[in-house]
C-alpha cells in the first residue's frame, strides 16, 4: 500500500515493541508491530505519543528506517542530551511495551523508484535514517537508479547501520561513502573531515545529469551542504532537505 | 483511551502559564529551522514584494520602498507543527492590513508566494484585522536567511508553516488553493489550538 494518499484523519494507533536493537552507543532501532498501519513511502516519518501515569502526554516525530516493502516497521532514534522523549525510547522502552503512533507524515521528503534518479543522499549523524528506508526500498524494488550516499559521522562506531550500508556496496550502482569527522581508524581510506564543498563536488554527479538530491541532518550541516550544492550548479528545486536540532 | 507508557514520567513544561502551550507542543528556547529545500540567497536590490490578483495592476514595493512603510513591532508566541513552541518572540514588519488595503473585490483567499517556490494558503480573514505581518526583523535585528530573511510572513495564531519564509508577495483568489505543505498532507487551516496538524485533523 506504499504511496497511498491519506485523505482521512491520521488516527493514533497502538504500536507494540517486538524488538530493540542497539545501533551505536547513543542510537537504537525499535521494531514495532502496528495493527492498522497502512504503509508508507521511504523518507516519511511518524508522530510518537507517550502518556505518563497521570495522563501527561508528550509527542515527537521520528523518521521511519524501514522500507515500505519490509515486514516490520522500524524507527531508529538517537538519544538527545536533555531530551524528553528520546532518552525514554533509547534507554527505557523494551520489547513488549506499547506506545501510540500516527502516520505516515510528510509526502515531500520521499523517494520512490518511479521518481528516477540519479539519487544522491547526504546524511549527517542520525539524518541517515530516512536514507536507510530509501536504500532498502531501492533494493527491494530492484531499481537500477544510480545511487550514492555520503554519510558524515563522528567515528566509525558512531556510524548507524554501518555494516548494512557497507553490505550494500555489492549492488552495482550503489556507492556508499563515509566521512569520519572526529576519529578515523588506522589505515582509513575514506574522508576524514566535515563535509565541505570540495567533497560534495567529488561525490555529487554533474548538475547536467540533474540528480535528485536529499539532505538530512542537523541544521548547520544541511545549510552548508544545500548551499554548496546550489553553488556547484545544482537546481535548488531538485534539492530536498530535512533539518533537525537547535540552531545555536 | 491512551496507552500508559511504562516508566515514562515526562518533563512537564517549564512555563508559568501552561495555558499558552497548545496540546502536543513543548516549549523550546532555541529557534529550530525547518525548510523543505536550500535557503535562497537574494540580493536586496533584486527583492520586491507584490500584491497581485486584485484588479489588473499588481502593487509592488522595492526593498527600499517596503522598509519605508510604517512598521509594527509585536511580541508573540509561535507554534511549529513539528511540536516546538517558542514564547515572546519579537518581530518587526509591515501589517498585512496595510499591504492589502480594504478592497479585496471578490477575493476571499490569499496564497503567499516565496523565493524557492514555497507557497501557503490562507483565508483573507486570517491575515487581516491585526493578525498578520510581513516581518523583516527578528529581535530588532535583520531577519536571518535561514529563518526566512530578508522577509517572511508572520501569522502567529496558526502553525508556523503558514508564516512563509522568503515571502515575495500575496496573491488573491476567489477560491482556496492548497499551498505546498497543504498539498503534502498537512492541514489546510492549521490552528494549533485545535491541533490541526495533518489533513483530516
Amino acid at each position: 500500500m506504499a504511496g497511498t494518499a491519506v485523505l482521512g484523519r491520521l488516527n493514533w494507533l497502538a504500536a507494540k515493541v517486538t524488538e530493540v536493537r542497539p545501533e551505536t552507543e547513543r542510537v537504537r532501532s525499535i521494531v514495532f508491530e502496528c495493527p492498522g498501519w497502512d504503509g508508507h513511502m521511504a523518507g516519511q516519518h511518524v508522530d510518537v505519543r507517550l502518556t505518563a501515569e497521570d495522563g501527561y502526554q508528550a509527542q515527537r516525530s521520528y523518521s521511519i528506517g524501514s522500507a515500505p516493502e519490509d515486514d516490520q516497521l522500524v524507527l531508529t532514534v538517537e538519544r538527545l542530551q536533555d531530551g524528553e522523549v528520546s532518552p525514554y525510547l533509547v534507554d527505557v522502552l523494551e520489547a513488549g511495551d506499547e506506545l501510540e503512533m500516527r502516520g505516515p507524515i510528510g509526502r515531500y521528503f520521499v523517494w520512490e523508484d518511479s521518481m528516477g534518479g540519479p539519487l544522491l543522499m547526504i546524511a549527517g549523524g542520525s539524518g541517515v535514517v530516512p536514507f536507510r528506508a530509501m536504500l532498502r526500498h531501492r533494493v527491494a524494488a530492484h531499481s537500477t537508479v544510480p545511487t550514492r550516499l555520503l554519510y558524515s559521522s563522528r567515528s566509525l562506531d558512531d556510524a548507524i547501520y554501518r555494516e548494512e550500508l557497507e553490505g550494500l556496496a555489492v549492488h552495482d550502482e550503489i556507492d556508499i561513502r563515509f566521512t569520519l569527522t572526529r576519529a578515523q581508524p588506522t589505515g582509513w581510506k575514506g574522508y576524514g573531515r566535515r563535509i565541505d564543498r570540495e567533497m560534495l563536488a567529488e561525490v555529487s554527479w554533474s548538475p547536467v545529469g540533474r540528480p535528485r538530491i536529499y539532505i538530512c541532518g542537523p541544521t548547520a550541516f544541511v545549510e552548508m551542504a544545500a548551499g554548496s550544492l546550489v553553488e556547484l550548479g545544482h537546481d535548488p528545486f531538485l534539492i530536498r532537505t530535512e533539518r533537525f536540532g537547535p540552531t545555536s | 483511551m491512551s496507552i500508559i507508557s511504562r516508566g515514562f514520567s515526562g518533563r512537564r513544561p517549564q512555563v508559568d502559564d501552561s495555558s499558552r502551550l497548545p496540546a502536543g507542543q513543548y516549549l523550546t528556547l532555541d529557534f529550530p529551522v525547518l525548510s523543505a529545500g536550500p535557503t535562497p540567497r537574494l540580493r536586496l536590490d533584486e527583492w520586491s514584494f507584490q500584491i497581485r490578483g486584485l484588479g489588473d495592476v499588481p502593487r509592488s514595493w522595492s526593498w527600499e520602498e517596503f522598509t519605508a512603510l510604517p512598521t509594527e513591532t509585536v511580541t508573540v508566541d509561535i507554534h511549529c507543527v513539528t511540536k516546538w513552541s517558542k514564547f515572546d518572540t519579537v518581530w518587526t514588519g509591515v501589517s498585512v492590513d496595510l499591504l492589502l488595503g480594504e478592497d479585496f473585490g471578490a477575493a476571499r483567499f490569499v496564497t503567499a508566494f516565496c523565493d524557492g517556490g514555497y507557497t501557503t494558503n490562507l483565508p483573507i480573514e486570517e491575515v487581516t484585522g491585526g493578525k498578520a505581518w510581513v516581518a523583516y526583523q527578528y529581535d530588532r535585528e535583520p531577519l536571518d536567511p535561514q529563518h526566512g530573511g530578508p522577509a517572511r510572513l508572520l501569522v502567529p495564531h496558526l502553525y508556523f508553516w503558514k508564516s512563509a519564509k522568503w515571502v515575495r508577495g500575496l496573491e488573491l483568489h476567489t477560491e482556496d488553493k492548497p499551498g505546498f505543505w497543504e498539498t503534502y498532507g498537512y492541514h489546510n487551516h492549521g490552528d494549533p489550538w485545535r491541533e490541526q496538524r495533518y489533513s483530516g485533523d
